[in-house]
């Protein structure tokens, strides 16, 4: 159900939404928009004295069908919860720092059914349209799957609010590509928070969960779930039901640009703006194909802006430019956050602090923004003009990340630390873009994040670094300028000391590999 | 035994106060708190509120039937503000509607005028101003005045110990449904279904046999739903009782986070003095302990802090002060460990002081004074001492001294990393140290078909003690534990219950079960023995057989059951349990305050990356005082979980109000409890078992709060490896100590 407090809106988004407007919603709104009192409006058991559009998401909840008239901007959470009543999903934080509401979505991808784990806290149900949603409930066999089997036997459960959650993050593992290590089945649960156990019996039945999945031979994720009994039966004909349906579907968005949101994975939206969301009309840009690809074309790199950070991970095509990509996305968020986070979001909630945001900077990104068919391309570097505030118009949108792939002896590092190592906002996160030649420094990017309103380039440190050996003096004089060009806050992420000094030392830590020996600059 | 909730729990068919189904009519209420700190209300508008689409009602102080007071200990805590807001998250008014949706954007019209008053939140600035929740307490030991002058070493410092958020996942609430006669059925998620009985009766000016208060598990309590459960069981139920309605109310996170209070945070002053032997020959400390706006359970958590003052050693002189001191912040309240690790803290320390000044390590002088069997604590009762034995244990299983050299030899060798190793011992007293608290009831029913159900005044919360006590009743009936339920806890059934807390749930409410079972048993071996024809003391239940002489009988469980049924019987009985020898006179401050200690060792290696100040705690190593442990699985779980969270509390989980006493950690993206990946790369835990008698059930040592402590020895092993890096360093004692003060002392 869509809100509207003006008319013009209103008859803005019938037309816009058209095909999805079923006669009965159609004859509803038409009613509402003709009848202007409010004992007419009372009569249909709605109380808002405003202009409503209702549009049907369509869904396989578990294994049933699903077609509902509910906001779009609704959370799956409370979907699940407290329309189907289904309790197993559990609320510990709505803010997707927990993990306690995770579930599971299949979507066709590629010809493929593809599972992944998202927190529903964070997931709209405008995202969800077309796909399958997986409960705790929806995975319950008769007797227990390995994975609750294995929380049983090792004491992985104690005041059980947190297990539904584990347990489904652990069912996304084994519905995942992966190879089965223990390292995969540690990352699918380290969006998971548990205060009872101390993760000790969690992790051993994460261990035999990933000796089980090791065993997986060339037969599909949802085959290999099924003969195992991680997941029942039905699964099998999901794929084809979903096939089915993605034939007749209609998609939520005709055009985009006029609503009051954009909505790409809702994982920061949601958690600033959660009450708001509901009611709010939003476009979807989730789900677009067209914005789903990572490719290659004259030696730049364009992503696609509903490309998810696990997206970035798993492309062959990212890991051939940054082969460490694991490694840093790691310090990033969670496994269900990095499923439903995009890169684009992440730009353009324009916080200080964003760790995709300083990562792009330093290769030099630049974004192609789209208003209706107007388009334009501007850097990732002029995209900020000041705190939270950005160079794009309200209803421009991105479309596509581009960077110049660097060279082949191009040095590429991101530093973070926060309070906690994983799943926490950074006090100061920077990266580094080098090349060097005959031990100088050819050329330079170093950005920098959490010392400042905005996420920042060190441009008078570059200049100073440029063409010079590294070697410690050089470096501490180069950190000494870096320090000029920051103005960090202190704030609840650490002191402006702390910041300061922290930047320095992260600046270094980009140095190890060229430092290493010349111990002095690590010392006290 | 596995937990048997697991297989519910694993399948997400656990029941939480969120997940009862609601009747129709239900109406949820939101609560309008406080935005500042310390001021009085000119004038609060309600009216364009009220007139939100969904508002039923909106419940202020003046609503209050009863008395507007939710204070256990002292009533100096109002249930909503009257006038005078004391702290920021302080419930102001109480809005009812049809949906929590409604009921927050009714909250978003709510005006309010205030005028401000100054604002206290450092503790020793209140001890300055004179507010002091209870007058300071003192717990002495020979005479600490004349030892200095006999000492060696004489060392001072202050230590400032911050407070810490429960963060129990499922997050407060309860649910009122009137039932009829003016009665209400009130589920609540608490630990104290009695204290929230309680408060209702008080808050509503009705007795309490008109309040049922009924709990079937919380998602993790922590201690903080000891006694701030109340609140919200209170607000539901003046709204449902006015209303005749149902009303639930489940906060959401901010909520919680901003409007209970935590672990006390405490600032302490330490002087410690030493013979050349190392041996500790004086103790003094003072504790300003920050109690929060209200006393809430803080006059017995400044107890418990005088109990631990001296953790595991034997310190003959001793003196030690303690203020409770009222600042404006949310009352902070009972958390796992209950003050008992704030004055640990301070103690290790102390020696940590000693050890840096001496130039030894801390575990020469940690070693040297452990305190022996028949050795006095601070408050008179003479010690039954694990302590050497769990040192001793730890010391050679873990191969400590080779652990040591490896860790010498890393640091020579690295400059990037630096390792710190620690050895935490530890002791903990159990029993509620109020005498009077230490009583239980079971209710235990046998049914005609041989089933059992057994009510207790326990609260399952993760700890396991249903587990606990159907493996009571299974030991005692010789059956199937699939025959005994665990029904929930409900103060229809069972009355004036203490809160689970203090560790002694299972021992309290285990062994009320036991007596109640035993005396079934009686009668049921009464009846098998006129069967049998022989003397009842020939006759045993075991495997579901009477046995006789030894041999299997012609009866078995069921039929016994039934027969005894037909023979008019009793099959239920309800059965009294009080803690014996305990008592405590806080006249002279001494006694026997405690069943029993629980004792053990953790040795902590930790590694620090000295360019980016983050760390990684590599293994915790522990020999456990168990007593005879009757659920291993169960016992390591809580010494696993209970690390882990004392490690937070010492490193990433660091609360943070603004000098306005606004909480700036406000949200789980700013405050940070462990994470996998957090936790020590590897855990060993090493149950020293022993046959001595003790107070336990089936001598099976409690095992909720003590381990708790284990975590602090984290602290300790961090700071070494600072040393390592930056051995003249002059480092405060300041816990948390976040990845920002280890890279300030190892860079700053």
């Amino acid at each position: 159900m869509l809100i509207f407090k003006q008319e013009s809106q209103f008859l803005d988004s019938i037309k816009r939404n058209k095909n999805k407007i079923c006669k009965t919603d159609f004859i509803l709104c038409f009613l509402i928009y003709n009848c202007f009192n409010i004992e007419y409006l009372l009569a249909f058991n709605v109380f808002l004295p405003t202009f409503i559009l209702t549009i049907v998401i369509d869904f396989i909840l578990n294994s049933s069908d699903q077609s509902v008239s509910v906001p779009p901007g609704m959370t799956l959470l409370d979907f699940v919860r407290y329309n189907k009543h289904l309790t197993g999903t559990k609320i510990g934080c709505r803010e997707g720092d927990c993990g306690a509401c995770t579930v599971l979505i299949g979507e066709i991808i590629e010809g493929e059914l593809a599972y992944r784990s998202v927190t529903s806290c964070l997931t709209p149900m405008g995202n969800i349209h077309g796909k399958h949603v997986v409960t705790i409930e929806g995975i319950n066999n008769e007797t227990l799957n390995p994975i609750q089997e294995s929380f049983c036997n090792n004491a992985a459960t104690q005041c059980g609010f947190c297990t539904p959650g584990f347990v489904m993050s652990l069912n996304g593992f084994c519905l995942s590509n992966n190879s089965g290590t223990v390292e995969d089945a540690i990352a699918s649960i380290d969006g998971n928070i548990c205060r009872c156990t101390g993760y000790k019996s969690i992790e051993k039945a994460s261990i035999e969960i990933a000796a089980l999945k090791s065993t997986q031979n060339s037969e599909s994720n949802v085959d290999f779930a099924i003969k195992n009994g991680i997941v029942p039966a039905y699964f099998s004909e999901i794929k084809s039901r979903l096939i089915e349906w993605n034939e007749k579907l209609i998609s939520l968005n005709q055009d985009l640009g006029n609503a009051h949101h954009f909505v790409g994975g809702g994982t920061d939206l949601y958690v600033q703006k959660h009450d708001e969301m509901v009611d709010s009309e939003i476009d979807f840009v989730f789900d677009l194909s067209s914005h789903n690809h990572i490719t290659i074309k004259h030696n730049a790199c364009f992503i696609g802006s509903a490309i998810t950070v696990s997206d970035l991970v798993n492309s062959e095509t990212f890991n051939s430019i940054i082969p460490d990509i694991k490694k840093y996305a790691k310090l990033v968020s969670s496994t269900p956050i990095r499923n439903m986070a995009t890169l684009a979001g992440n730009f353009a909630n324009a916080s200080p602090i964003g760790d995709f945001t300083i990562f792009f900077l330093a290769l030099n990104a630049k974004l192609h923004l789209l208003k209706g068919d107007q388009k334009r391309v501007i850097s990732l570097e002029s995209f900020y003009k000041g705190y939270k505030t950005l160079d794009k118009s309200k209803d421009e949108v991105i479309e596509t990340i581009e960077f110049e792939i660097p060279s082949q002896n191009a040095y590429f590092n991101f530093e973070k630390v926060s309070k906690r190592t994983h799943l926490d906002i950074a006090s100061v996160n920077t990266a580094i873009l080098l090349d060097l030649e005959n031990e100088c420094i050819n050329h330079i990017r170093i950005s920098v994040g959490g010392v400042g309103p905005i996420p920042q380039m060190l441009p008078k440190t570059m200049e100073f670094l440029k063409g010079k050996k590294v070697d410690n003096s050089t470096l501490m004089a180069g950190i000494d300028i870096a320090q000029t060009e920051i103005s960090p806050i202190s704030d609840v992420r650490g002191t402006e000391a702390y910041k300061r000094l922290l930047m320095a030392q992260l600046i270094k830590a980009h140095f190890i590999p060229f430092l290493e020996s010349q111990n002095a600059v690590f010392a006290s | 035994m596995k937990n048997i909730d697991s297989f519910s729990h694993t399948r997400g068919e656990s029941i939480y106060l969120d997940d009862i189904q609601v009747t129709q009519g239900t109406l949820y209420g939101v609560c309008y708190d406080a935005k500042i700190a310390h001021g009085i209300i000119k004038n609060l508008d309600l009216s364009e509120a009220l007139k939100s689409k969904g508002v039923v009602r909106i419940f202020t102080a003046e609503d209050i039937p009863g008395e507007n007071q939710i204070g256990g200990i002292i009533p100096d805590e109002p249930l909503m503000v009257d006038h005078h807001i004391h702290f920021s998250g302080m419930p102001i008014a109480f809005v009812v509607a049809e949906s929590t949706e409604l009921a927050h954007k009714a909250i978003k019209k709510i005006k309010i005028e205030v005028e401000e008053l100054p604002v206290v939140v450092d503790p020793r600035e209140a001890q300055k101003q004179g507010l002091l929740i209870v007058p300071p307490r003192t717990f002495s030991q020979g005479n600490t005045d004349e030892a200095w002058s006999k000492c060696a070493h004489i060392f001072e410092n202050n230590v400032e110990l911050n407070g810490q958020e429960h963060l129990y996942i499922e997050t407060q609430g309860a649910y009122v449904c009137p039932t009829e006669n003016g009665t209400l059925k009130v589920f609540s998620s608490t630990q104290g279904p009695t204290a929230v009985q309680r408060a209702i009766s008080k808050v509503l000016g009705i007795p309490m046999h008109c309040i049922e208060v009924d709990v079937t598990r919380l998602g993790g309590g922590f201690g903080g739903k000891e006694d701030q459960a109340n609140t919200w069981a209170a607000l539901c139920a003046l709204a449902a009782h006015i209303l005749k309605k149902p009303v639930k109310y489940s906060l959401d996170r901010m909520e919680d986070l901003r409007m209970t209070g935590k672990r006390h945070p405490y600032s302490s002053d330490f002087k410690i003095g030493l013979g050349a032997d190392f041996k500790i020959m004086a103790y003094e400390a003072t504790f300003y302990q920050n109690a929060g706006a209200a006393a809430d359970l803080s006059p017995a958590v400044l107890e418990r802090t005088l109990f631990h003052c001296t953790n595991t050693y034997f310190v003959p002189n001793v003196k030690a002060t303690a203020y409770s001191c009222k600042t404006n912040l949310p009352p902070n309240t009972a958390f796992r460990g209950f003050g008992g690790p704030q004055g640990v803290f301070v103690m290790e320390c102390a020696i940590t002081q000693a050890a840096e000044k001496l130039g030894i390590p801390a575990h020469v002088i940690q070693k040297a004074n452990l305190i022996k069997d028949n050795e006095p604590f601070v408050y008179g009762q003479l010690a039954e001492s694990e302590a050497e034995v769990c040192w001793n244990k730890a010391e050679e299983t873990f191969e400590s001294k080779k652990l040591i050299l490896k860790v010498d030899d890393f640091n020579a060798k690295n400059t990037l990393f630096k390792k710190g190793i620690s050895i935490m011992p530890i002791c903990f007293g159990i029993s509620f140290t109020k005498t009077l608290m230490n009583q239980a009831r079971a209710l235990v029913h046998v049914y005609s078909d041989g089933s059992v159900g057994i009510s207790t005044g326990a609260v399952e919360m993760g700890q396991g003690v249903n587990t606990k006590i159907v493996q009571v009743a299974q030991s005692v009936f010789g059956i199937h534990p699939h025959r005994i339920k665990i029904f929930t806890t409900n103060t229809n059934r069972i009355a004036n219950t203490s809160p689970s807390a203090a560790s002694a749930t299972a021992d309290l409410n285990g062994k009320a079960t036991q007596m109640a079972c035993e005396a079934i048993k009686a009668r049921l071996a009464g009846y098998a023995s006129k069967q049998l024809n022989v003397d009842v003391s020939a006759i045993e239940f075991m495997d579901e057989k009477v046995l006789m002489n030894g041999t299997i009988s012609e009866l078995d469980w069921t039929s016994v059951v039934l027969g005894a049924f037909l023979d008019r019987i009793a099959l239920s009985e309800n059965a009294h349990y009080a803690t014996p020898i305990i008592h405590f006179n806080p006249k002279i401050e001494k006694g026997h305050p405690f069943a029993y200690h629980v004792y053990g060792t953790a040795i902590t290696e930790v590694t620090i990356d000295t360019t980016r100040g983050i760390y990684q705690v590599d293994s915790v190593k522990i020999v456990h005082d168990s007593g005879k442990s009757i659920n291993p699985m169960i016992d390591k779980g809580q010494i696993e979980g209970a690390l882990v969270q004392g490690m937070g509390w010492m490193t990433m989980e660091e609360i943070s109000y603004d000098a306005k006493g606004k909480l700036k950690s406000n949200a789980l993206s700013t405050y940070k409890v462990p994470d996998i990946y957090s936790a020590p790369s590897e855990i060993e835990v090493i149950l020293n078992e022993n046959d001595r008698n003790n107070l336990a059930i089936f001598r099976s040592k409690a095992v909720g709060e003590p381990p708790l402590l284990y975590g602090l020895g984290t602290y300790f092993a961090i700071r070494n490896a600072v040393k390592a890096f930056r051995p003249d360093v002059e480092l405060v004692f300041d816990a948390p100590i976040t990845p920002e003060k280890v890279l300030m002392a190892l860079h700053g």
